[in-house]
């Protein structure tokens, strides 16, 4: 099963068809470009015809180096990383000695092997610096601060809930002591759920009948008040997605928009598949007075880092309150 | 010992319910009598007026009206009850009440801990108010007052303004005039968000300001009269407040 435990680990190579790899690469070699086009610059001025005169080299190479390591990404992850480090960068300056190559052939530039490996050398030097940024970030993020950063702030179930809800179970034991039983297993249940490990995907299937028992003890206590509606487009359930994403937001959703209100509430959340990405859909009415507060706000803050550490750029989450409603949007890669 | 009677508010049936059965077994112990339920403060107010319980059991987090804000307005009647609080799990209030030695109940609540309170209630003291306003930083949903033996409950959305009045404050709003007993400072610091000082005496709700005009009477030491939406009065803006209450006007026509 997938997990963050064989992601970003120090010894292996970035993820070359993540967004968020591609992002950085593009901006670092264009920063160093930038550097250059200032050290070559006769005046402080002079840099922007520089860096254009540099441009002309720097992103073609650059593209097409993207597209070589992204498509050779499984390749390279199968070798040692020494190897694979080499391998890039031989890539690299053959890519670099080609592209002089070509320029020499439609006349722009002159020929010649100095010319050819001097193009190499800068092309593999750039890349060399690139690769050490990347090696100290997956450091700096190693497997074992990332999970240990994720196991922390995997949401923690509000006491409030787990009062509020042995109390609605004990009203209930001498009245209907069977509805008592299955309460009681389904918060066993959950409680088993919430307590597993955190750094493992789960089947989006097994998130959903988790929310699904979160809102039926919800329910036990707020009766008609909470109406639940799920729109669910036909999605794989085993499509896998971080554990324990859905759930502290139905919470917060209950805890500001449900239970302030006297009159029944209505949260309605939808799931669908939009080519390769997960769209969720959750909606909620707010509460008088506006009872987002801190308490939500900190729940999204740490949803959002914890999208961050599984999928870098990939993810987003979008929050907004609309006309007495309150929605928050969410988008994952889907990943099967 | 005579019977106490007894009023729970929780906007939870099953929590209700299980007050319910535990006042049923403690009855031996502490001879008790539930008077009725309610889902929530306001609700309350008019059952513990009408059914005058000697103690009311009230939850913290309730709609409409939640129970920190029920204790202040039952604070005003003549003969309160005794106020019990029950919570789930609110770190804040709790520490307040330890703070102030007031006695609470933990949800879910034990038989025996729910006796000892029963019997300290008997005796029990006023709560502190300083609490009970620290507890609530957002103020009150309504203001109470007193009219002819009974408690009038006015929604604080509903006043335009609020004038000194004596020792009292007249609070008006579309329909009519409430006299209460508070304190214009008082109320002036619960409800900074909502009203504007206009005069030494005088609060205006910001959104009922529908504009400004120059007074024409010469003796005058206002030269301003705020226009009040709804009601025919104008009310004077002092010297002092008028450059406040001006850049704030501006912000609104802005």
């Amino acid at each position: 099963m997938p997990s963050i435990k064989q992601n970003p680990a120090a010894h292996r190579l970035p993820d070359f068809r993540n967004l968020g790899v591609m992002l950085r690469l593009l901006l670092g070699v264009n920063l160093i470009a930038l550097a250059a086009a200032l050290t070559l610059a006769p005046d402080l001025l002079g840099w922007l015809p520089r860096y254009v005169e540099l441009a002309v080299w720097v992103e073609p190479m650059l593209l097409a180096s993207l597209l070589l390591l992204a498509l050779l990404r499984d390749l390279l992850w199968r070798l040692p990383y020494a190897a694979a480090v080499v391998l890039v960068l031989a890539l690299v300056a053959l890519q670099a000695a080609l592209l002089q190559d070509f320029w020499r052939f439609m006349g722009f530039a002159d020929g010649g092997w100095a010319a050819l490996a001097r193009g190499a050398l800068l092309a593999a030097g750039t890349v060399a610096l690139m690769l050490g940024y990347f090696h100290l970030r997956a450091g700096a993020l190693s497997p074992a601060v990332a999970e240990a950063r994720l196991q922390a702030l995997t949401a923690r179930i509000r006491p409030h809930f787990l009062f509020n809800t042995l109390n609605a179970v004990l009203s209930l034991i001498r009245a209907e002591p069977r509805r008592a039983e299955q309460a009681l297993e389904e918060l066993a249940e959950l409680f088993r759920a919430l307590m597993r490990d955190h750094r493992e995907l789960v089947p989006i299937a097994d998130e959903i009948a988790l929310c699904r028992q979160y809102l039926g003890l919800e329910k036990l206590r707020l009766g008609e008040r909470l109406q639940v509606e799920w729109l669910i487009d036909d999605l794989p359930g085993e499509l896998l997605v971080p554990p324990l994403l859905l759930q502290p937001l139905l919470e917060n959703a209950v805890y500001h928009g449900i239970e302030p209100a006297i009159s029944p509430g209505l949260i309605r959340i939808r799931l669908s598949r939009r080519g390769d990405e997960l769209a969720i859909d959750l909606e909620n009415p707010v509460g008088n007075g506006g009872a987002h507060h801190a308490g939500n706000r900190m729940a999204l803050a740490n949803i959002r880092e914890r999208l961050a550490l599984y999928y870098d750029l990939e993810a987003r989450l979008e929050a907004k309150e609309d006309g007495g409603s309150y929605k928050v949007h969410m988008v994952l890669p889907c990943r099967n | 010992m005579p019977e106490l009677k007894i009023l729970i508010v929780d906007d939870e049936a099953p929590a209700r319910a299980r007050l319910r059965e535990l006042l049923g077994d403690v009855a031996g112990e502490v001879p008790n009598r539930v008077l009725g339920e309610a889902g929530n403060g306001l609700a309350a107010i008019a059952l513990i007026e009408r059914e005058a319980p000697d103690v009311v059991l009230v939850d913290i987090r309730m709609p409409t009206m939640d129970g920190i804000e029920l204790a202040q307005h039952l604070a005003q009647l003549e003969r309160p009850p005794a106020v019990i609080f029950a919570t789930a799990y609110d770190a804040y209030a709790i520490k307040a009440f330890d703070l102030n030695a007031v006695d609470y109940l933990l949800k879910p609540v034990r038989a025996q801990r729910l006796a000892t309170a029963l019997g300290k209630a008997r005796v029990a003291r006023p709560l502190p108010t300083e609490m009970l306003q620290e507890l609530q930083p957002e103020g009150r949903s309504h203001l109470s007052c007193h009219e002819r033996g009974r408690l009038l409950l006015i929604p604080v959305g509903e006043v335009l303004y609020l004038k000194a009045d004596l020792k009292y404050v007249l609070a008006r709003t579309r329909e009519r005039e409430y006299l209460l007993d508070e304190s214009l400072t008082h109320l002036e610091q619960e409800f900074t968000q909502r009203f504007i000082r206009l005069h030494r005496g005088v609060l205006v709700a910001r959104e009922a300001i529908v504009g400004f005009e120059r007074n024409g009477a010469e003796d005058a030491d206002t030269h301003w009269l705020a226009l009040v939406r709804d009601v025919p009065e104008k009310l004077p803006v002092s010297r002092r407040q008028w450059p406040l209450v001006k850049s704030y006007a501006r912000q609104l026509s802005t």
